[in-house]
């Protein structure tokens, strides 16, 4: 379960002042459900998912992942979560296997219990023909195979997942979606940032509306449109954006 | 602290590192060819300059001496110079090396010279240039001789023997093992290569753990595991320390082969005299080289990994280091300069410190106590930067500069 209390990132920047990245985001995320964190470029998704990942720290506020406080047990926080994000890349030099090995390891397992693990995601994710292939002679889908393998290796019960298709093609993007909605099959708590509606639409079973650093609206894609009196999230997304900035 | 995962972390970029082309040339492959490169090119070129600079027959220029036909007459007779006729513009020609030296000869040079009262030769060069050196001292000793055996004939026209003149000679015996003259010889230039290499050995591994895995991506995926930072920090930092250490021995390995080959080479040539008068180097002193070199790696590593960390990328970090390679090179070449000779304050100096020490050591000198005075305030050093390095990768604000 993922609980966001009040999280509030504020970075100091010498030209541009006091720039609030998140400001005082609330949501909850069950498990077996997938929370969908909406917003465009710059408003504040990557911000809110580094907190919870505890890549950084938070301002105030805090947030309770898989049981621990993102603040007082990072590492309890990161050895219970999967996080893939566009900007968590593959090392060029290491083979795949390599590469998920390293963060089995990284994550406490057991040699005998990684080969085991590596044999079932490689049969899983259809990796056997480039397993021990570098990373660097890798096609996109075969990497984001790998980073998807390297972020459940050791089985997580949260996994967060910040704008994975960025820059992928149909088919590789369409394999992550498969993926995500996988993973809520086994009743893993998902939360799914993206700026593409219609992944939201396919996947998430709650959106929230991030703008500004401030999350704006939240519900299911029918409460969303029952509050805007629009039948496309996109135009959802934009008259609840468009209110925002006009109050 | 957890060993297993400094351990895992260690073995990753070890692994990565040597699938790295760019690391394996500045980690092995510079400092192994760098000093039998130094040696065998540098003494190549050094031998076939000077041949040939010998070899040279020198253009002089002879400057008066008009009525001094005789001496004129032998100064060519020896073969040694290509005398050129006099010129008003002889000195533009020297400085242009179109004539490698003058001699200007007085008026009534010869006939003084009979009578035991000759003026004063007068010799001009370029100095600095390696011909026109040859050139006067050729034409000193000619002149030297000349004198010699005037006076040899003044005294005997006179009765005197002409041992008069030369009642003594004075001879010269070296009496130092030839290690210690190899460590004077060695002992200014080796640190300096050596403290160099320990540098370079360390910069790209730092540059590329760091900015490299910022620039790359890799940084956030590796900080989303569980991983404590402190051991992924330390993980890192003892592969940049490795790259540190493997350029110092291998370049240590390569000099002791180096001298091998070259000391058995002449022996083989029979050159025995040659081989005698090699530099060699007491072991103790390498063995001592490399345990002060220690700290000094530790605190390269450590500074260097903390600069790279803090740029956004390779570029950013190269822009940052290599003004690093002057601020290391400066006090380590004070360090070679003859007459600087170890005290407590310079002991304190990093860097400069482990240069004196590492050529006192390397000549057979063992102060123990600025010996040790060094090893400690170089250990508190490395482990006031190992500490800022550990910091600064528990910085969000460095690891997600933006």
């Amino acid at each position: 379960m993922i609980e966001a209390r009040l999280l509030t990132k504020v970075f100091h920047d010498r030209k541009r002042g006091e720039i609030r990245g998140a400001d005082q985001v609330s949501f909850r995320v069950e498990p077996g459900r997938i929370y969908g964190l909406l917003g465009a470029n710059g408003a504040g998704k990557t911000t809110t998912l580094r907190m919870l990942g505890t890549l950084l720290r938070p301002t105030s506020g805090t947030a309770i992942v898989a049981g621990h406080d993102v603040a007082r047990e990072p590492d309890r926080v990161r050895a219970n979560i999967g996080f893939l994000a566009a900007s968590t890349a593959l090392y060029a030099r290491l083979t795949a296997r390599e590469m998920i090995a390293y963060f089995g390891r990284l994550n406490g397992m057991s040699e005998h219990a990684l080969r085991a693990r590596i044999g079932v995601l490689s049969q899983e994710l259809d990796m056997g023909e480039f397993l021990d292939r570098r990373c660097d002679k890798l096609s996109t889908g075969m990497k984001q195979k790998t980073s998807i393998a390297r972020t459940i290796v050791h089985d997580p019960q949260v996994l967060m997942f910040d704008e994975p298709t960025l820059g992928l093609d149909v088919m590789t993007a369409r394999a992550i979606v498969k993926f995500v909605r996988d993973c809520r099959g086994r009743g893993k708590t998902v939360i799914y940032s993206t700026h593409v509606m219609s992944e939201a639409e396919k996947l998430c079973d709650v959106i929230g509306i991030i703008h500004g650093g401030a999350l704006r609206a939240e519900g299911t894609l029918a409460e969303l449109q029952a509050r805007t009196g629009e039948s496309d999230l996109e135009e959802c997304f934009v008259k609840i954006v468009a209110q925002e900035a006009s109050r | 602290m957890n060993w297993r995962t400094i351990g895992t972390v260690y073995s990753k970029e070890l692994k990565d590192t040597l699938r790295d082309r760019r690391t394996l040339i500045s980690m092995i492959v510079v400092p192994t060819l760098f000093m039998p490169g130094l040696i065998f090119g540098m003494g190549k070129i050094a031998t076939v300059v000077v041949s040939k600079a010998k070899e040279e027959v020198p253009r002089i220029m002879v400057i008066g001496g008009a009525d001094s036909p005789g001496v004129r007459a032998e100064l060519a007779k020896t073969g040694k110079f290509r005398v050129e006729p006099a010129s008003a513009d002889w000195k533009a020609l020297i400085s242009d090396k179109k004539v490698r030296a003058a001699v200007e000869i007085p008026e009534g040079f010869e006939k003084a010279l009979d009578l035991g009262s000759a003026p004063k030769i007068t010799l001009y060069d370029y100095q600095g240039e390696l011909k026109s050196g040859f050139a006067t001292e050729q034409l000193r000793d000619f002149f030297t001789g000349l004198r010699d055996r005037a006076t040899s004939r003044l005294l005997a026209d006179r009765g005197v023997p002409a041992s008069l003149a030369h009642p003594f000679d004075v001879d010269q015996v070296n009496v130092a093992p030839p290690e210690k003259v190899g460590g004077n010889l060695l002992g200014g230039i080796v640190p300096y290569f050596i403290i160099f290499l320990c540098l370079i050995g360390a910069m790209y591994p730092a540059m590329d753990l760091t900015a490299g895995e910022k620039e790359r991506g890799t940084m956030e995926t590796l900080l989303c595991c569980p991983a404590a930072r402190t051991d992924i920090v330390l993980g890192k930092f003892f592969m940049v320390l490795t790259g540190s250490l493997f350029a110092v021995m291998s370049s240590l390995a390569s000099l002791a082969v180096t001298l091998l080959l070259v000391t058995s080479s002449i022996k083989s040539g029979a050159k025995g005299a040659a081989a005698a008068n090699l530099p060699s180097i007491d072991p103790l002193g390498i063995l001592g080289v490399l345990a002060m070199i220690l700290p000094v790696a530790v605190l390269f590593s450590a500074v260097l990994f903390s600069v790279s960390l803090f740029a956004k990328s390779l570029k950013e970090a190269q822009s940052y280091l290599t003004p690093m390679t002057f601020v290391v090179i400066v006090p380590v070449a004070i360090g070679v300069l003859p007459g600087i000779d170890l005290n407590l304050r310079l002991a304190l100096v990093p860097i400069l410190n482990i240069s004196l020490v590492c050529k006192e050591m390397l000549s057979g000198v063992w102060h123990w106590g600025y010996i040790g005075v060094i090893f400690g305030s170089t250990a508190l050093y490395a482990t006031a930067a190992l500490a800022l390095c550990v910091r600064m990768f528990r910085s969000e604000g460095v690891l997600f500069r933006t």
